[in-house]
């Protein structure tokens, strides 16, 4: 079991309270961790990757295990302790302004 | 017994205002998409009940939402509130966000690019809708304008958008760039005695039709001179801010230009200056009264750096000649110390008599005039800034 973490805007739109559970099929990387995520909560499709693309939106971040995760290949494996449920995949909004 | 409903989209979430005929009670709802800027709502003409919405974020895009109550509740098209988001079969039931650009048939790669500010060339990306305008007759055809420029068109409620790509590739796509606000198309106007005819405007590239429904398009902007362009006479790349139309005279249109107020009496063929005497002809909105096809408005702005009101005196002016004779509408507006912009699409008609006319500024109050001008009183005060303002007569 995959534990996501959303910014407040998509938890609004995809109607979820707290972390979002998923299962994941094979190797868990952010490919994989994004294409369940967009699966099971298809309002989120373009909000943080592209459709076509699949590349970031430029201001949302990647974080798991206190590090950033943002510019690793998007099919390297994700951290153990994600894959195990131990921490949360960490979608977040890049703080910009005031 | 009738009344309006005042659609505003803000730079953090929208707002509906209603009232009944008469125009002097207002009741202003909670924020909509509270957070979100709405670049954009507008009701169907064909079912006040149906109104589509623009929502995007620079975080996380863009989202359509539509709403099937006149406002009371919403949802993204093709995921009604409490229902399932996928079929049976785990696919999604809309992509109401999905925006592609159309590539080229033969090859698969982009069908052009267009120049950046510096004048090198830029791949077209998809950035937000700016304007939404439902079709005249279907509440499920609804276009959109987008930036980068192109016009996208869905036939099912917003569940699923195509382009409309002979616009991006008539010929001139590649010589188009961005103004300030981003290179936007922001202006759709359907001709109600042509249903294949669509005006549209994009900033920086100009003014354009067709007559086929989309199929194919002609640049209509000769007549129209810019000094702060390398050929001001250009058949393509002013910077044209808005377009305005009335419904009983689809063939005569009136243009605010990043600078000068034009009008053309031949469907977009030539244009001539109709400045007159305005203060300045600088500015971003234009509408015409609902009643009287020669009776224009504009909010003259000081310049395209200094974007608010000459002498900090919010004026909106008013010619009943079509043009050139213009008169100051200042009773119930702010005539010192006013610094706010009117953005393009902040300014629309009722449909009632006498018309109403409606703005919102950037300073986030929507102002209402309900004897076509001659007097103003604010609906609010104190919203986000405003990005847009349509109106709905309602039966």
């Amino acid at each position: 079991m995959i534990r996501v973490t959303l910014p407040a805007h998509l938890r609004k739109l995809a109607q979820v309270d707290g972390e979002v559970k998923l299962d994941v099929d094979g190797q868990v990387t952010q490919h994989s961790v994004l294409d369940a995520l967009e699966a099971r909560y298809p309002m989120l499709r373009g909000t943080i990757r592209d459709h076509v693309t699949h590349r970031r939106r430029a201001f949302v971040r990647f974080f798991a295990c206190g590090e950033d995760l943002s510019h690793e290949p998007p099919d390297s494996p994700l951290p153990d302790a994600v894959a195990t449920g131990a921490q949360p995949f960490m979608i977040v909004g890049a703080i910009a302004g005031g | 017994m009738s009344g309006v409903r005042v659609l505003v989209g803000t730079r953090k979430g929208a707002f509906v205002l209603t009232s009944d005929a008469k125009r002097e009670r207002w009741n202003v709802s909670d924020p909509l998409f509270a957070g979100w800027e709405i670049y954009h709502l507008k009701g169907s003409p064909a079912d006040p009940n149906r109104l589509y919405a623009s929502q995007s974020s620079s975080w996380f895009g863009q989202i359509i939402q539509r709403s099937d109550d006149g406002g009371k509740t919403w949802h993204q098209p093709g995921t009604p509130p409490g229902e399932p988001t996928t079929t049976p079969e785990g696919m999604p039931k809309g992509e109401s966000n999905k925006f592609v650009y159309d590539t080229s048939p033969e090859t698969g790669k982009p069908l052009t690019t267009h120049q950046w500010y510096d004048g090198t060339p830029h791949p077209w990306e998809f950035k937000r809708v700016w304007h939404l305008e439902p079709s005249l007759t279907d509440p499920d055809t609804v276009y959109a304008g987008v930036e980068d420029a192109a016009l996208f068109r869905s036939t099912d409620g917003g569940q699923s958008w195509q382009e409309l790509s002979g616009l991006r590739g008539h010929g001139s796509g590649s010589s188009w760039a961005p103004g300030a606000g981003g290179m936007c198309l922001h202006t759709i106007i359907l001709d109600p005695s042509k249903p294949n005819r669509i005006f549209i405007a994009i900033s920086s590239a100009g003014a354009f039709r067709t007559d086929d429904a989309g199929k194919t398009w002609q640049p209509i902007n000769r007549g129209l001179h810019s000094l702060y362009i390398p050929n001001p006479t250009a058949e393509v790349g002013h910077c044209v801010h808005r377009i305005a139309m009335n419904r009983s005279r689809p063939g005569v249109l009136f243009m605010q230009k990043h600078w000068d107020v034009m009008r053309s009496d031949d469907a977009g063929e030539s244009w001539q200056e109709i400045s007159g005497n305005l203060p300045t002809d600088f500015g971003f909105a234009i509408d015409v009264h609902a009643h009287e096809p020669n009776t224009i408005y504009v909010v003259p702005i000081k310049s395209d750096s200094e974007h608010f009101p000459p002498d900090g005196k919010l004026r909106v002016y008013r010619s009943r000649a079509g043009g050139n004779e213009w008169e100051p509408l200042t009773k119930g507006l702010p005539q010192s110390d006013c610094y706010v912009n009117v953005l393009r699409d902040a300014m629309a008609v009722d449909s009632l008599d006498k018309c109403g006319v409606y703005f919102g500024t950037t300073g986030g109050q929507v102002y209402a005039s309900a004897d076509a001008g001659d007097t103003w009183a604010p609906i609010v005060r104190d919203l986000p800034a405003v990005v847009s303002v349509e109106v709905q007569t309602l039966p």
